[in-house]
């Protein structure tokens, strides 16, 4: 049963953490009050357009921009070459990967365009309409060379360079775990089950494409940007970077913004060279992505090809775990393009016990998009190869899949622990979400339900996903809170991360409220501007939560402190003795000597008020960070029907039980659980980004690119468990990527098992209905 | 995605909007525009001017007429989705209109125009050759009717000549059963394959039957092999549907069937002949 909502003014004061308030957010986005970048509006404001790349892999000759010059409306047109007349080298900060090569990634082509779509050159217009215009009538020269949109081309003999410091391609290699335990445990192994498995390349479309506005001050060499993003800190330390202008004279806000996913993470072209025009015309510049513009150029994600292979004994305990993951980085190497499969590579136990284990990785350029993060990041990669090892293991072995899963798991006792593949999992107890979902969803009847259904030639699949991924911040990690008790009582809180839909206004209020014991609606929530808020690290990794509410609990905890001492002032008794509860601090033992958190603020402002020693003011700024990393779990489970004569597949039910650690707002989590899993779905039957063989994206627009629609989707069934993270103050673990990272593996074995009576043991995704018709008629397209 | 510049002119009248035509070089007609400003703003046409009819009293609304129902032009879906008459007298018709795009585009999108552009993979072509339809154009020289089977003559080409104007159609009502299914596109929503059938039902026995595709073929064509085998049949005869199904592509090419980046042209005829089925036996269901 989805979660009920409660209103604020329901829940008693110092319960609100745990209670499933009504989102704060929601009555300004639905009444079309929201303000998302594209809404900014400043007087003289020109508009910038990108022209991007016509082919995916061509040397690049003379650039005629004088007809787009003379183009009603156009204030300029620009190249590389302005860039760098200006003085900046015009390129954005490369990845550095150890064991392989850094190449650079210009803001405007240089000579040579990887991707189609790359930016090539800008126009900046008086209206949007005329920067469009003047972009048809830029010339640009290609002399055309051999593409390779696939790995496959870009690793064969032979194959077209696309950069000269990557030889065959490969940007870095690296690997990790103990390769001569794992060689050893495949020969001592009874069995190994191998399997190769592809993470088809998935497009991030959020609903709001990239966008930009800048301004620059000249008298005070400000520069001011507003930009819809995730991480208003890396950007402005980004802008600072590219543009050569100090940070602090940098100012990034960040309006309402319709969806991230990772793919906002880091600013683009068109975000820096908004901030660059604005300097050199100095007037507002709008950058508007058009949904094109974002196919094409905005990152893709999780292109991997994996060979993974299983060491098992006699009786299906996995004994050693190898494989080689080839990471397609796209046309240039993002800094979530070198980490996330290497990411991948350290999450291959998943949840399972596994003794000894090596994986290497190989990225690879190829002349496509630039590969990075999304809602996962690495995660759903990993979790979709073990899980569908994992079953591939049970079919082999004929082992129920729940039972092979169970058998293997990681004992709840021995956690925290390290991995054979270097990841640490803080909490867990894998046995109790997989009894759960396999009761909710009945799993003692299945079988004989498929039988029955198989002789009446309906095909009934059940698929497991049992997975865990690792987010939430790291120890090497920081967040900033600021926690400000006004002197009428009201706080205002604000933090680094930054909301993209999720309701970190919501939560964070919730877990603020509590620890100072004042009203819900008393609690102001900031986040989205670098001059009001603590440096942090943005939202990405399911990290607002732990990183965030860490650091804004442990902000409020310091303020309580402060308020300690000027109560015992107040009081005239001892700080050993002042206990605080509930929004009071009293005299213990003697309950009628009371003061309140919002009359200590008040004196906190008047410094005669306050003993010696004490600064004025009742607001504090911690930096947190965690004591590691934090490992939500659960059990997935769906249930398919195929049919073998159209392809076609239909969901019967869809089980989600997931452990996100404490739980701040259930009806919060069970909607980030519930979009998750839509994308993950999204991953297994509907989406793939492709390029066809002279990597010219095919998939550019969603007329081709079958983003999931409601009714394509199924009802989740979801229930979840609370085991606490040890390491942040809060126990929460993040929720932000769980069901996405789950969702896949789930429908991806629910189809194979559909159609084993067809002697279908293997299936990429998306499961279009032709690639499940051949399937059971034994081809592959 | 932004459309080049065009002008725009607004037409009163059919007459207004005929001489209009005939007036303005490079002009394209403009009613719900959901069909034709998509196609502009992918670059795929780019008009001078655009002269808007959709607000032409005259074509829009569905009437009862003595032998069946009339569409005017530029009714749009959703009003069209309205009329008892249409899903009473046209049952395929009223399916399909029911299935095209999502409630906004249903709102401003228009019969006539849809025909108009003749986008095979969109849901009207296969039910409006099951249902037998008419459609009305005028021009200069005054009114005509096609028939629609002499309507559709390629992938965006119709029997609409230069300076014609799509007033209205023409669909007789249908004593028996009908239906339309489709397999949809899950990206863009088009038809994959659409099947439109109209079965002629009396005592039992299934008279005459027109069946019609789309989404399948460069643009909306009959399914000869089903029809005949349906007329004679009986409407609960054991594996009717079934057998008319298997009969989809007896008569097809597979050269001629849509090959796109989603299906190769083989699975499309296998969708055809499993949506044929489906809307035969959906129809065998409403007339029973």
């Amino acid at each position: 049963m989805p979660v009920e909502t409660v209103e604020a003014e329901d829940v008693r004061a110092g319960e609100f953490a745990g209670s499933a308030v009504k989102r704060r957010e929601d009555p300004h986005l639905l009444t079309g009050e929201a303000r998302y970048t594209d809404d900014v509006q400043y007087p003289r404001m020109a508009h910038l357009a990108l022209l991007g790349s016509q082919y995916g892999h061509a040397e690049i000759g003379a650039i005629d921009t004088s007809a787009a010059e003379e183009s009603e409306g156009v204030l300029a047109v620009y190249t590389h070459e302005d860039l760098t007349e200006s003085g900046i080298d015009g390129t954005m900060p490369a990845a550095d990967p150890e064991n392989g090569v850094a190449v650079e990634r210009p803001l405007l082509a240089r000579e040579r365009v990887r991707y189609q779509g790359q930016p090539v050159a800008a126009v900046v217009a008086e209206g949007r309409y005329d920067a469009f215009r003047a972009l048809d009538l830029i010339e640009v020269e290609y002399d055309r060379l051999e593409a390779a949109p696939e790995l496959e081309d870009a690793l064969a003999e032979g194959a077209p360079r696309l950069h000269d410091a990557a030889e065959g391609n490969v940007c870095f290699e690296s690997e990790t775990g103990d390769e001569e335990a794992t060689e050893e445990a495949f020969s001592d192994a009874d069995h190994t089950v191998a399997l190769t498995v592809a993470n088809n390349r998935v497009i991030p479309t959020a609903m709001e494409p990239r966008a930009a506005v800048a301004r620059y001050r000249k008298s005070e060499d400000a520069l001011i940007v507003e930009l819809s993003s995730q991480n208003p800190h890396s950007v402005q330390d980004r802008l600072s970077d590219v543009l050569d202008v100090p940070e602090h004279r940098v100012t990034v806000r960040v309006p309402d913004v319709g969806g991230g996913f990772g793919a906002k993470l880091q600013p683009y072209s068109g975000h820096l060279l908004s901030a660059w025009c604005a300097m050199a015309l100095e007037r507002p510049i709008k950058w508007q992505a058009r949904r094109t513009d974002d196919f094409q150029s905005m990152v893709h994600a999780r292109h991997q090809e994996t060979e993974i292979e299983a060491a098992l004994s006699a009786e299906g305990d996995l004994l050693g775990l190898r494989g080689h993951i080839d990471a397609d980085l796209g046309g240039y190497a993002t800094g979530g393009g070198v980490g996330i499969p290497q990411g991948t590579a350290a999450m291959l136990c998943g949840q399972y016990d596994v003794p000894a284990g090596h994986v290497s990785v190989r990225g690879v350029f190829t002349n496509t998009a630039p590969i990075s993060a999304y809602r996962g990041a690495g995660r759903p990669e990993a979790a979709y190869v073990i899980e569908r090892l994992g079953s591939a293991c049970a079919r082999e072995l004929e082992i129920d899949p729940a039972e092979f899963r169970r058998r293997n798991f990681i004992p709840s006792k021995e956690f925290p622990v390290e991995t054979a593949l270097g990841r640490s999992y803080d909490s867990g107890d894998y046995e109790k979400t997989l009894d759960r979902a396999l009761e909710i969803v009945g799993y003692d009847g299945f079988r004989q339900r498929q039988e029955a259904a198989r002789e009446e030639e309906k095909y009934l699949g059940i698929g497991f996903s049992s997975y865990v991924e690792v987010c939430g911040g790291s120890s090497g990690d920081m967040e900033g809170g600021l926690v400000r008790m006004n002197p009428e009582g009201g706080v205002v809180v604000g933090t680094g991360t930054q909301d993209t839909g999720q309701g970190h206004a919501t939560s964070f209020a919730q877990v603020v409220a509590d620890e100072l014991g004042v009203d819900y609606d008393a609690v102001e929530v900031i986040e989205g501007d670098t001059d009001r808020v603590p440096e942090g690290g943005g939202t990405a990794g399911s990290r607002s939560l732990p990183m965030g509410g860490g650091a804004l609990r442990e902000a409020a905890g310091r303020l309580v402190e402060k308020g300690r001492t000027i109560a015992a002032h107040q009081l005239e008794a001892s700080e050993a003795d002042i206990e605080f509860d509930d929004g009071e601090f009293r005299v213990r033992g003697v309950p009628d000597r009371t003061v309140t958190i919002e009359a200590v603020a008040e004196a906190a402002y008047s410094p005669g008020d306050l003993p010696e020693g004490v600064d004025a003011g009742m607001e504090e700024t911690a930096f947190f960070t965690p004591e590691g990393s934090t490992a939500p779990f659960g059990t997935h489970v769906a249930i398919v029907e195929v049919d073998p004569d159209t392809g076609e597949l239909g969901f019967e039910r869809y089980v989600a039980v997931d452990d996100v650690g404490t739980q701040i707002n259930p009806k919060l989590v069970e909607g980030q659980i519930k979009g998750g899993i839509a994308q993950g779905i999204g991953q297994a039957v509907y989406e793939e980004g492709r390029y066809d063989e002279n990597a010219n994206l095919a998939t550019g627009s969603l007329q081709d690119y079958a983003m999931p629609k409601s009714w394509q989707l199924p009802e989740v069934d979801w229930e979840s468990t609370e085991t606490p993270s040890p390491n942040n103050p809060l126990g929460a673990k993040g929720v932000g990527e769980a069901g996405t990272i789950a969702a896949m593996p789930a429908v991806v074995n629910a189809a194979i098992d559909a159609l084993s009576p067809f002697g279908v043991d293997d299936l990429d995704a998306p499961l279009s209905e032709e690639t499940l018709w051949r399937a059971a008629r034994g081809e592959t397209r | 995605m932004y459309p080049p510049a065009f002008d725009y002119l607004r037409a009163e009248s059919v007459e207004e909007a005929l001489d209009l035509l005939s007036d303005t070089e490079d002009a394209e007609l403009l009613a719900g525009g959901h069909s034709l400003l998509p196609t502009i703003k992918s670059g795929l046409a780019d008009p001078g001017t655009l002269i808007d009819v959709g607000g032409i009293d005259d074509l829009s609304g569905v009437e009862t007429t003595e032998e069946g129902v009339w569409i005017g032009a530029t009714t749009t879906y959703a009003d069209a989705l309205k009329s008892e008459t249409l899903a009473e007298r046209a049952p395929a018709v009223a399916d399909a209109i029911g299935e095209i795009g999502d409630v906004q585009v249903r709102n401003r999108g228009t019969v006539g125009g849809n025909v108009a552009h003749a986008d095979p993979a969109s849901d009207l072509p296969g039910p409006l050759l099951a249902a037998d339809a008419t459609v009305h154009v005028r021009g200069a020289d005054g009114e005509r009717s096609i028939p629609i089977d002499d309507y559709f003559l390629a992938m965006y080409a119709t029997a609409i000549e230069e300076g014609e104007i799509v007033t209205g159609i023409e669909i007789p009502a249908c004593e028996g059963s009908g239906a339309y299914v489709k397999k949809t596109s899950p990206s863009s929503g088009y038809a994959v394959v659409g099947v439109g059938v109209r079965l002629a039902v009396s005592g039992g026995e299934i008279e005459s039957a027109r069946v019609g595709a789309n989404g399948a073929f460069g643009y909306g064509r009959r399914l000869g092999p089903v029809e005949e085998f349906l007329a004679g049949e009986t409407i609960d005869g054991g594996d009717v549907a079934a057998e008319a199904g298997e009969r989809a592509t007896a008569d097809v090419e597979e050269w001629e069937l849509i090959e796109d980046i989603d299906t190769s042209s083989e699975f499309r005829g296998r969708l055809l002949e499993a949506y044929a089925e489906r809307a035969v036996d959906r129809a065998l269901d409403r007339a029973g």
